[in-house]
């Protein structure tokens, strides 16, 4: 990884954290790179550079983890959650989260809230990052691998 | 024995910069602030916690060599050293207080798990967490 100006990092840090506070909302590049000033050709590859991930792919991360967080702690209707956390659609939200997490919504509430922990001595932001999933491949990618593993398995 | 944590080093950016924030936004007091050569020892307190410094320093050579005091001033400006946490008792008015100072926030204040909690960064990039005093 070459260097990186921190000055530069500093302001790409920014775009993040403006993701981090309102994942909910659209954020196409032209309006992450206005936030770090960086021009758009170069917004997305310092921003990968930079965290690892390219930013739609942070932004998904922290929209699953906002969402698994209100199946967990709220009663709140799973469409009401998908539209809460910036989907279109049901339908969307319900494949791209089980792409995610391997787990339907209505079957992470139930897994979640059975196992309820004491949650109130861990600082929130503890808590949130426990819940992001580590999304190191593209959604469409983990979705081909898994169907090619499944097909391997079953052809042996 | 062991009888209490006096000092706790952070990165920052810049010491100037730092100090601006830190006394000038925040509120806290200069406890040292001593050259020596190319080296400034800089610290903070809060008038509450006499026994308790933040150092305000910079990664430099020769302490690490060139290529880590790079690596470190970049950790930092990506945000990637641990959360640090602040108490105040009214997390609301502290909010609008330091924004209108021009401190970042990263997050507007959030009522639960009984208090009411916000985040900012300084202007290196370390975050703090704001949170009410239950």
């Amino acid at each position: 990884m070459p260097n990186q100006d921190p000055a530069l990092l500093r302001r790409l840090l920014r775009a993040k954290d403006r993701m981090d506070a309102a994942s909910h909302e659209d954020w196409p590049v032209e309006r992450l790179a206005s936030v770090s000033g960086v021009s758009e050709a170069h917004f997305a590859r310092s921003f990968k550079d930079a965290f690892g991930t390219p930013p739609h792919r942070y932004l998904l991360t922290r929209r699953i983890e906002r969402a698994k967080a209100l199946l967990r702690d709220t009663d709140m209707p799973i469409l009401d959650i998908a539209l809460d956390t910036g989907w279109q659609s049901l339908g969307t939200f319900g494949r791209v989260f089980k792409d995610v997490t391997g787990q339907s919504p209505s079957e992470l509430r139930a897994a979640e809230q059975a196992s309820a922990q004491a949650l109130d001595q861990v600082p929130h932001c503890f808590i949130s990052a426990a819940y992001r999933p580590n999304l190191k491949s593209a959604v469409s990618e983990k979705r081909r691998q898994e169907a090619a593993d499944k097909k391997s398995a079953e052809d042996e | 024995m062991i009888k209490g944590i006096n000092v706790i080093g952070l990165y920052m950016h810049d010491q100037d910069e730092a100090l601006d924030f830190y006394v000038n936004k925040l509120g806290f007091e200069i406890q040292a602030d001593v050259k020596n050569g190319t080296f400034r020892w800089l610290t903070v307190k809060h008038a509450n916690q006499p026994g308790f410094e933040l150092g305000l320093l910079e990664p430099q050579e020769p302490v690490l060599e060139a290529a880590t005091a790079q690596t470190m001033r970049e950790m930092v400006a990506k945000g990637a050293m641990p959360p640090l946490v602040f108490v105040v008792e009214d997390c609301r008015a502290a909010y609008e207080a330091l924004k209108a100072k021009g401190v970042e926030f990263t997050q507007e204040p959030i009522a639960r798990f009984g208090s009411v909690d916000a985040n900012l960064r300084d202007p290196s990039g370390n975050a703090w967490k704001m949170v009410e005093a239950r």
